[in-house]
């Protein structure tokens, strides 16, 4: 999935293990077996469009696949090429400028927007102010991420591009610059776009969670002297900890997905400057046509994703547990 | 470190009550009007303020240079308001993309996917949630997992199998892809939601002689509308912006989906700046368009996610 939704904080919530029998009584000798019925197409659907491929492409990994002959065994050389691959060891270590771009930065400075907007715009200057300010910075996120691709590309564009042209009139034209052609600003360029995607969603959701928070806690907590910093630590970031959990976690899972901003920018160059796993794999499934190899990319990225997820959601249980704890 | 930030808002209300000049001091406050503003507040605004322009500038680059003549748009800088409107490049580009068939075969795809794993969603989850199955955890624990996977661990097999059975450069391989993928997370969500559904509605209308297909779909799916409908939303929205599924099975013209179509013009030679620019525009325009008229419902799903 693209631009990560906002419907998500529903993730943060645990279902308490409801009791084994089902919702609606029984009724005759029918147990609750008949209820596999309804799970039958939702599971065909499954099986074939993602187990069995899932399970298909873990085989691939295995062999030596142009995509014509039928495929050839060939071991685990996939895997120890792609250890050794500095074109692969590249791509990841773009992911985590990718990570950068689309959590750490979006996360932290969301914090900031968020806290700014529901302590300080809302209360002072009225919540229209900061409800409006809040649909600005949602803007981006609404678009289909290689739409806003394109959008930032045109901007950057190396010859006639807004931002050179705006530059050179203002008698900075030194400055101006092959954005995205260029191996030393490319990166950079990239991370820009999506942190301009990705700043609203953060913002967005926290804003959310900090409907919960009780205002006169923020005023308790001024009248006995704490300042903006403080009761931005103490209050804030403490009630919205779920939400930022599952912010840093879907947005992370995103930027280690990262598509078609890469694709429609840079198609990972100049060079392998700006390449990710998710464009490297595609593009050996589509051009170099090493299907056994590029399904043993999506195999690694599967598993660095698994990886990530299984982190995130025991380091979440353990704070939520410190947290009752400490109560 | 949970534990002393958690407690810190306790102790300063604690505080707070010994402190009897807080209280005067607050009473003296005007009461529900904006309070006073000083030098700090005007300037965190003016932060924020800045930083929503930085946000909307390239949506203004994109919407004034789309209207401008590539002369124009060299005399006047990409800053100025077009000295006269041009439609050119927006016509040009909208006949060379066949703009109105590329809009339909992205409504259509979202449409059915948004339609069919809701469907599917809430026959699952009807299972999970309310049926109680066994193993239920796990099945909404694989459902999730499928909905995590990167698309490209299913990308090859999914091509191959697509070809195989002439679904291949086919909007209907798209559909079913998403279907399953927007499902996973239906399921996901609805399992939950229906896990706690109220026990008395359910027990009354089986007293009344209902049956279970007739409790889900007389009972359960009225009751749980709003959720659906945000999830139609959603499922709609999310599957317009999918980008490397449909790049991958839609191949001939005729098929693609709007930002697919829109980023295969991007390079071309004949586009010149103006051209590109209302390419973009017009690639942003229907996402606007959702936007606005979904804005409500999707502010109460927000509130709905919270509630739940």
């Amino acid at each position: 999935m693209t631009a990560v939704p906002f419907v998500r904080p529903a993730k943060a919530k645990r279902t308490p293990l409801p009791p084994e029998e089902p919702l609606i009584p029984q009724r005759g000798g029918r147990g609750s077996g008949s209820y596999w019925l309804y799970l039958l197409p939702g599971f065909t659907l499954l099986t074939v469009i993602v187990i069995i491929p899932l399970g298909w492409n873990l085989f691939l990994t295995f062999t030596e696949w142009r995509g014509i002959k039928p495929p050839e065994f060939i071991g685990l050389d996939n895997w120890i090429q792609l250890f050794g691959d500095a074109k692969f060891w590249t791509s990841f270590g773009n992911s985590v400028w990718m990570i950068v771009a689309m959590v750490v930065v979006p996360t932290l400075v969301g914090l900031i927007l968020a806290a700014l907007l529901f302590d300080l715009v809302g209360r002072k200057f009225g919540g229209k102010t900061a409800s409006f300010l809040r649909a600005t910075y949602y803007l981006p996120q609404i678009l289909p991420a290689a739409i806003a691709g394109i959008v930032i590309g045109w901007i950057l564009r190396p010859q006639d591009g807004a931002l050179n042209t705006i530059l050179e009139s203002i008698g900075l034209g030194a400055l101006a610059h092959n954005w995205l052609g260029s191996p030393d600003t490319a990166l950079v360029s990239l991370m820009v776009v999506l942190v301009w995607i990705q700043i609203g969603y953060p913002v967005v959701v926290f804003m959310a969670a900090l409907q919960r928070v009780d205002p006169e806690l923020y005023e308790a907590a001024e009248l006995d002297g704490a300042n903006w910093i403080q009761r931005f630590r103490a209050i804030t970031v403490a009630i919205i900890r779920p939400e930022i959990y599952v912010v840093t976690l879907t947005c992370t899972i995103a930027a280690l997905k990262v598509f078609g901003p890469v694709y429609v920018l840079t198609r990972g160059g100049p060079g392998t400057s700006t390449i990710v796993p998710a464009y490297y794999a595609y593009t050996e499934f589509f051009q170099s046509q090493q299907v056994g190899y590029g399904a043993t990319i999506a195999t690694a990225l599967t598993i660095v994703i698994a990886i990530v997820s299984v982190l995130f959601i025991r380091a979440q249980n353990a704070a939520e547990r410190k947290e009752r704890a400490g109560l | 470190m949970a534990a002393t930030t958690t407690s810190a808002p306790a102790r300063s209300r604690r505080t707070h009550h010994a402190t009897p000049p807080a209280r005067s001091r607050r009473a003296a406050r005007p009461r529900g009007g904006m309070r006073k503003r000083t030098g700090v507040d005007w300037l965190m605004l003016t932060f924020a303020v800045i930083a929503a322009i930085a946000i909307i500038a390239p949506f203004y680059l994109i919407l004034v240079n789309s209207f401008k003549s590539p002369a124009d748009y060299s005399n006047g800088g990409p800053l100025q308001l077009p000295s006269a409107l041009y439609f050119d490049g927006i016509v040009a580009f909208w006949e060379r993309v066949n703009f109105p068939e590329k809009v339909w075969n992205s409504f259509f795809i979202s449409g059915m996917v948004a339609v069919l794993a809701v469907l599917i969603s809430v026959l699952n989850a009807f299972a999970i949630g309310i049926g109680r199955v066994k193993g239920r955890s796990w099945i909404v624990l694989l459902f999730l997992l499928a909905n995590l996977l990167p698309q490209e661990a299913l990308l090859y097999p999914l091509y191959y199998m697509f070809k195989a059975v002439g679904l291949y450069n086919n909007v209907w391989s798209v559909i079913i892809v998403f279907t399953v993928i927007q499902a996973a997370f239906g399921t996901y969500l609805l399992a939950s939601v229906y896990g706690t559904f109220p026990k008395e509605v359910l027990e009354a209308a089986s007293i009344d002689g209902a049956s279970r297909w007739q409790i889900l779909w007389r009972v359960i799916f009225p009751i749980s509308r709003p959720t659906l409908s945000v999830l139609v939303i959603f499922f709609f929205i999310w599957t317009w912006n999918e980008f490397l599924i449909p790049l991958t099975f839609l191949v001939s013209n005729e098929n693609q989906t709007v930002p697919v179509a829109i980023s295969m013009l991007q390079g071309d030679r004949l586009m010149d700046v103006t051209t590109t620019s209302a390419s973009a525009l017009l690639g942003l325009i229907p996402t606007l368009i959702f936007f606005l008229i979904f804005q409500r419902t999707l502010t109460r799903g927000i509130t709905a996610g919270a509630v739940k």
